[in-house]
C-alpha cells in the first residue's frame, strides 16, 4: 500500500519544473495567432499610438506636449461640441431605449400578429448609412420639405434633426439587446407573483424591469457610443449644430488641421471608451443571469393588450418604412418640388460628383473582400485563441487587441490610418489610398462584433474535440475543417453578412481613406449631400439599401437551406 | 456496498516486474493553488484502476496530466519505460473517453471510430473492416450511419468507447463516463466497459466521483482527496481497511466515535473500554474509533453470545425498515452522546423483537474496528 504523507504541502524547491514539449500543433496554432495578432498590432495599435502621439506635435512633427490640447480647450467654439454631443448621446440614448423597450415587450410579451414582420422592419436600419435618415428628414422637415409645419417653426437642421436620425439609426441595436434581455425571463417568476396576487403593474415593475435592467443598461451604453460616435446623421442634418465627430471632419478634410483632428479624436475616445467598459460589465452580469435554467414564459392572449401592442407596432414601422419611402421617392422624383414627375434621372450618377456608378461597384467589391477576408482572420483568431494550449499570455494579449475595436469611433480609426500609414517611412506606404486599405480599416472597425460572435459560438462546441483529436493523432486542422467549421457554419455565415452590410453602409473610417479609383458608395452619399445634389444622394443611399437587403435574404435563403441539410445532426 | 462481489484478484505482482505507467511525486499548480502534491502511483499492465474522490480532490487532474492534456508543474510520468512527462498528448499513447464522450456532432457514428484511423496510411478497406470489428465490439452494428444526436446516451457513450479504442492504444482514459446515464443505464454499462476491458487486456483508468463503480470495476482503487493520494488499494481492502478516516468515510458508512487510548491494545469510549488492534503510531491522546454499520452484532443469549468482549448495552432508538434489511440506531449512557447506526437482518429483528425504545446488547468485534488519529 503507498501513500503519500499529506505533510509535505507544497513543491519541493528541488522538483524540476516540466516544461512541456510543444507539439507541432501547437507551433502552427502560435504562428497562426502570431500572425492575426500582427494584423491587429498594425492595423489597430501602431495606428492608435500614431494618432495619440501627432495629438502632442505642431505642424512640423515636433513635440509641444499638452498645447493642442490647451489650444483645443481654449477654443468654446471647439468645446461647445463636447456639450453637444453628449446632450444628444443622452436625449437619444432616452428616446430610443424607451421605443425599443415597447418595441421589445410587444414583440416578445404580447401575442400580435405579424410580429416576424416587425422585428425585420425594426431590423432594417442596419441596412443603410446614418446618412440616410437626414436626408429622408430633410424631404420631410426641410424648408421646402413635405410636412415642415409639424416642427412648429423649429428648425430641422440642428439636434432634432440629428436625435430623429439617430433614433431611426440606434434603434435596431437596443431592440435586438432589450429583446434578449425580455426573452430570458423565467414564468416560474410570474407565477409566483400572480399566486401572491401582486397586480399587474406591480409584476412589471418589480419582475420586469428588474429582470430586464442589464439589457436596458446594455443598450443604454451601446446606444450612446453609437450616436456620440455617429458622423454620417449630424453631417447630413446637424446643419451649425457642431458634434465631436463633425469637428474631427472638419479639421481634418476642411482646415487641413491634423493634429487639432487628433486631440478631437482623443476627446471623443474618451466617452466611447468609457461605455465600452461599462457595458462589458454588465454584460457580464447578464451572461451569469442567462445560465439559470429558467422555464420560458408564454404570453396569454389579452385583446385589448395586443391590439394596444399591435398599434404601437405598426407605429415604429410606420416611422422607419416611412423614411425609407420619402428616400426612394426623392430619388424618384425629377427635379423636387418643382417637377414631381418620377424618373431615373437621379440614378445617373456618373454625372454627379462622388465617383459614380463606379463607387457603387467599388463598394460591392469593398464588402465582399471585407466580409471574405474579415469571417477568416476574424474565425480563424477567435479559434486559435479559444483552443489553443499554453502560450497564456499571448492569447491574452490577443484577446484584449481583438476587444479593442469596439471602443474606437470610426473616424477615429480612419484618422489614425492616415498617420501611420501615410507616413512616408512606413514600409507599408504602398496600401494607402488602395482598396487594400479599406478593407484592412473595415474589418479591424467592425472586429470586435465579429470576434464576439465566433468565440461566442466555439464556446458552444465540447471544450474537449481537441484533445480527442490530438490523442488519436491527427492535426488541428482535420478537426478545424472537418469538425469546427462545419458546425459552426452559421455563426460563420453571420460573421461574413455582419461584415458584409456594415462595408456597404459604414462612411465614418473610410471617410478619410477612399482614393480617387476607390470611390464608395456611402462616401458617394455623403459627397452628393454635400454638393447639393440630395436626390442622388437619397438614390445612392436606396442603392446601398436594397443591395444589403438583398444579400440579407441570400443568407437567409442560404441559412434556411443548410439548416435543412444539416438538421439530422444539428442538437435542438 | 452489499453488492460489492468478489471479482478474481489481478494477480499478485512480482516486485521486480516493471508498472506500465510509473508516476513519480508529480505536483499540479494552477497559479498558488496546488491541486496535486507530489502523486507518486505505479500502474501495471493489464490493470484496471480507478480514481476516485469527491469533486476537486484531483483526480480529473491527474488524469489529464497523464494524458498530457495539463501537463503538471513537476514530477515525472514514464509509460511503458519512456518519459513522457513533457510530451504534448499527440506525442503520447492513449485513448481517452471524456463524460461528455466529444463525439462530432456533423460526423456518423461510422465517421466518428474511423476518425482516428485515417491519415495512417491505411487502405480504406482496412479503415472500414476496423470500423465494422469496432462497431461489433461494442454492439452498435446497425447504427453505423446513424449521427450522435440520433443515439441515446449509453450508445453515444460506446461509440466514444470504440472511438477510443480504434487505433489499439497501450493506455485507456475514460474521465467519468458514465456520470452523465441515468443510473439503469450505468449499472449495465459498468459491467460491459469491465467485460470489453478484460477482454482486450488494455491497461484503464477511470476516473470516477462514484464508490459503487469504482468498488464494483477496479482491480485497484487510488482514493483521492485534496490533491493528495489517501489510498491504493484493491476494492476490498479498501472497503475492509480503509487507512485513513477519510476513506473509511467517503467509501460506505462508518460510525465514527470520539476515543481516548488506554494501552496497547485498547481504547477508552465513553466509560467503556474497547479492545482493539492500534496501530503504533497511535500509542497515546485522543483517536477516533470506527465501525461499519454492518459490523456490529446484535447479542442473541440463545446463541452463545460474544461474552464480556467489546459488549456494550445499548437502547434502540430508531427502527428505519430499508426493505431487505432494517437500519437501526443506538444510544448508550456508557459510550457518550453518539449515536451507533447498526445494519440488521429482518430475520434478526423478528426473532428478537427489536423495536424503537427496546434495550440490547450489541458486541463490536476487535477485528472489525479501526482506529484513526484524531485529525487523521
Amino acid at each position: 500500500m503507498q501513500m503519500s504523507t499529506p505533510a509535505a504541502a507544497t513543491v519541493p524547491i528541488s522538483a524540476v519544473r516540466i516544461k512541456p514539449k510543444a507539439s507541432r500543433d501547437d507551433w502552427q496554432m502560435r504562428a497562426f495567432m502570431l500572425v492575426i495578432g500582427l494584423y491587429l498590432l498594425v492595423a489597430l495599435a501602431f495606428p492608435l499610438y500614431a494618432m495619440l502621439s501627432k495629438s502632442f506635435q505642431n505642424h512640423d512633427g515636433d513635440f509641444i506636449g499638452f498645447a493642442n490640447y490647451l489650444e483645443y480647450f481654449g477654443t468654446p467654439a471647439l468645446t461647445y461640441s463636447i456639450n453637444n454631443s453628449i446632450f444628444v448621446a443622452v436625449i437619444t440614448t432616452g428616446i430610443t431605449v424607451t421605443v425599443a423597450f415597447v418595441l421589445a415587450y410587444a414583440l416578445t410579451r404580447s401575442c400580435m400578429p405579424l410580429k416576424g414582420f416587425f422585428k425585420s422592419v425594426a431590423m432594417v436600419p442596419i441596412l443603410v448609412p446614418s446618412l440616410l435618415p437626414g436626408i429622408a428628414l430633410v424631404y420631410l422637415f426641410g424648408r421646402q420639405g413635405l410636412i415642415p409645419e409639424l416642427l412648429f417653426g423649429h428648425d430641422i437642421y440642428g439636434p432634432i434633426g440629428i436625435i430623429i436620425a439617430e433614433v431611426f439609426f440606434t434603434l435596431p441595436h437596443a431592440m435586438i439587446i432589450i429583446i434578449t434581455a425580455l426573452s430570458i425571463a423565467d414564468s416560474r417568476l410570474y407565477e409566483s407573483a400572480i399566486a401572491l396576487r401582486a397586480s399587474k403593474p406591480r409584476i412589471f415593475f418589480t419582475v420586469t424591469l428588474p429582470g430586464a435592467r442589464y439589457g436596458l443598461i446594455s443598450a443604454a451604453f451601446v446606444v450612446f457610443t453609437l450616436t456620440i460616435t455617429d458622423f454620417g446623421a449630424p453631417k447630413v442634418i446637424g446643419g451649425d449644430f457642431n458634434v465631436l465627430a463633425t469637428d474631427i471632419y472638419k479639421q481634418v478634410i476642411g482646415q487641413q488641421n491634423f493634429e487639432m483632428g487628433a486631440v478631437v479624436s482623443v476627446v471623443l475616445l474618451i466617452p466611447a471608451a468609457v461605455a465600452f467598459f461599462v457595458d462589458r460589465i454588465v454584460q457580464k452580469k447578464q451572461v451569469a443571469l442567462l445560465s439559470a435554467r429558467a422555464v420560458p414564459l408564454q404570453p396569454n392572449p389579452n385583446r385589448r393588450f395586443d391590439s394596444m401592442m399591435l398599434g404601437y407596432a405598426c407605429l415604429v414601422s410606420l416611422f422607419i418604412l416611412g423614411m425609407l419611402a420619402v428616400c426612394q421617392y426623392a430619388a424618384l422624383v425629377k427635379f423636387y418640388p418643382y417637377d414631381l414627375s418620377l424618373g431615373l434621372k437621379n440614378y445617373q450618377f456618373d454625372l454627379m460628383d462622388g465617383g459614380g456608378w463606379e463607387s457603387y461597384f467599388n463598394s460591392i467589391r469593398m464588402a465582399t473582400y471585407t466580409a471574405l477576408f474579415g469571417t477568416i482572420v476574424v474565425f480563424v483568431g477567435a479559434y486559435m485563441v479559444e483552443k489553443g494550449r499554453g502560450f497564456r499570455l499571448g492569447r491574452g494579449f490577443f484577446q484584449l487587441l481583438a476587444m479593442m475595436p469596439m471602443a474606437v469611433p470610426g473616424l477615429v480609426l480612419g484618422l489614425a490610418y492616415i498617420f501611420f500609414f501615410n507616413a512616408p517611412n512606413n514600409p507599408l506606404n504602398f496600401i494607402y489610398g488602395t482598396m487594400a486599405i479599406l478593407v484592412i480599416s473595415t474589418i479591424t472597425h467592425f472586429y470586435t462584433v465579429s470576434h464576439l460572435t465566433a468565440v461566442t459560438a466555439l464556446k458552444q462546441m465540447d471544450a474537449e474535440f481537441e484533445a480527442v483529436s490530438s490523442s488519436l493523432k491527427q492535426p488541428f486542422y482535420k478537426v478545424f475543417s472537418r469538425v469546427t467549421v462545419p458546425v459552426c457554419l452559421p455563426a460563420i455565415f453571420d460573421i461574413g453578412i455582419y461584415l458584409f452590410v456594415n462595408a456597404m453602409t459604414t462612411v465614418s473610417a473610410v471617410v478619410f481613406l477612399y482614393g480617387p479609383d476607390t470611390t464608395l458608395a456611402s462616401v458617394a452619399v455623403l459627397n452628393m449631400d454635400d454638393a447639393g445634389d440630395i436626390a442622388p444622394a437619397a438614390a445612392m443611399g436606396m442603392m446601398i439599401f436594397y443591395t444589403a437587403a438583398g444579400v440579407r435574404i441570400l443568407h437567409y435563403i442560404v441559412s434556411a437551406y443548410i439548416e435543412r441539410r444539416t438538421q439530422k445532426w444539428r442538437m435542438r | 456496498m452489499e453488492n460489492t462481489k468478489t471479482r478474481k484478484q489481478a494477480s499478485p505482482r512480482l516486485p521486480t516486474e516493471r508498472p506500465f505507467l510509473r508516476i513519480t511525486d508529480l505536483t499540479k499548480m494552477f497559479g498558488a493553488f496546488t491541486a496535486l502534491h507530489e502523486i507518486s502511483l505505479e500502474i501495471y499492465d493489464g490493470e484496471f484502476v480507478c480514481f476516485l474522490g469527491p469533486s476537486g480532490c484531483g483526480k480529473t487532474t491527474l488524469l489529464r496530466a497523464i494524458a498530457g492534456l495539463d501537463i503538471q508543474t513537476s514530477g515525472t510520468v514514464e509509460q511503458g519505460g519512456k518519459d513522457v512527462s513533457a510530451l504534448p498528448p499527440s506525442e503520447r499513447d492513449f485513448g481517452i473517453v471524456f463524460q461528455s464522450y466529444a463525439l462530432f456532432p456533423n460526423m456518423t457514428v461510422r465517421k466518428n471510430i474511423a476518425y482516428g484511423l485515417e491519415n495512417r496510411k491505411t487502405a480504406r478497406s482496412e479503415i472500414k473492416s476496423r470500423v465494422s470489428e469496432l462497431l461489433e465490439l461494442v454492439g452498435l452494428p446497425e447504427q453505423a450511419d446513424k449521427y450522435p444526436a440520433q443515439l441515446s446516451g449509453g450508445q453515444q457513450q460506446r461509440v466514444a468507447l470504440a472511438r477510443a479504442l480504434a487505433t489499439s492504444p497501450g493506455l485507456l482514459l475514460l474521465d467519468e463516463p458514465l456520470s452523465a446515464l441515468d443510473a439503469k443505464v450505468r449499472a449495465y454499462l459498468r459491467h460491459e466497459i469491465r467485460a470489453l476491458q478484460e477482454r482486450l487486456g488494455v491497461t484503464t483508468i477511470m476516473v470516477t466521483h462514484d464508490q459503487e463503480e469504482a468498488l464494483t470495476m477496479a482491480d485497484r482503487i487510488v482514493v483521492m482527496n485534496n490533491g493528495f493520494i489517501e489510498q491504493i488499494g484493491s476494492p476490498m481492502e479498501i472497503y475492509r481497511e480503509p487507512a485513513t478516516s477519510f476513506v473509511a468515510d467517503f467509501i460506505g458508512t462508518m460510525n465514527f466515535v470520539p476515543g481516548i487510548v488506554e494501552g496497547a491494545e485498547s481504547v477508552k469510549v465513553g466509560k467503556i473500554i474497547l479492545q482493539c488492534d492500534l496501530d503504533e503510531s497511535l500509542d497515546s491522546g485522543e483517536v477516533t474509533v470506527a465501525i461499519r454499520p454492518e459490523d456490529i452484532e446484535v447479542q442473541e443469549a440463545s446463541r452463545g453470545a460474544n461474552q464480556g468482549n467489546n459488549v456494550v448495552e445499548v437502547s434502540v432508538e430508531e427502527v428505519e425498515f430499508l426493505g431487505s434489511f432494517v437500519r437501526a440506531d443506538f444510544a448508550s449512557d456508557s459510550i457518550g452522546n453518539v449515536r451507533l447506526r447498526a445494519d440488521l437482518s429482518i430475520n434478526l429483528v423478528r426473532r428478537l423483537d427489536i423495536v424503537e425504545g427496546s434495550t440490547i446488547s450489541v458486541a463490536l468485534p476487535r477485528e472489525r474496528i479501526r482506529v484513526y488519529a484524531k485529525n487523521g
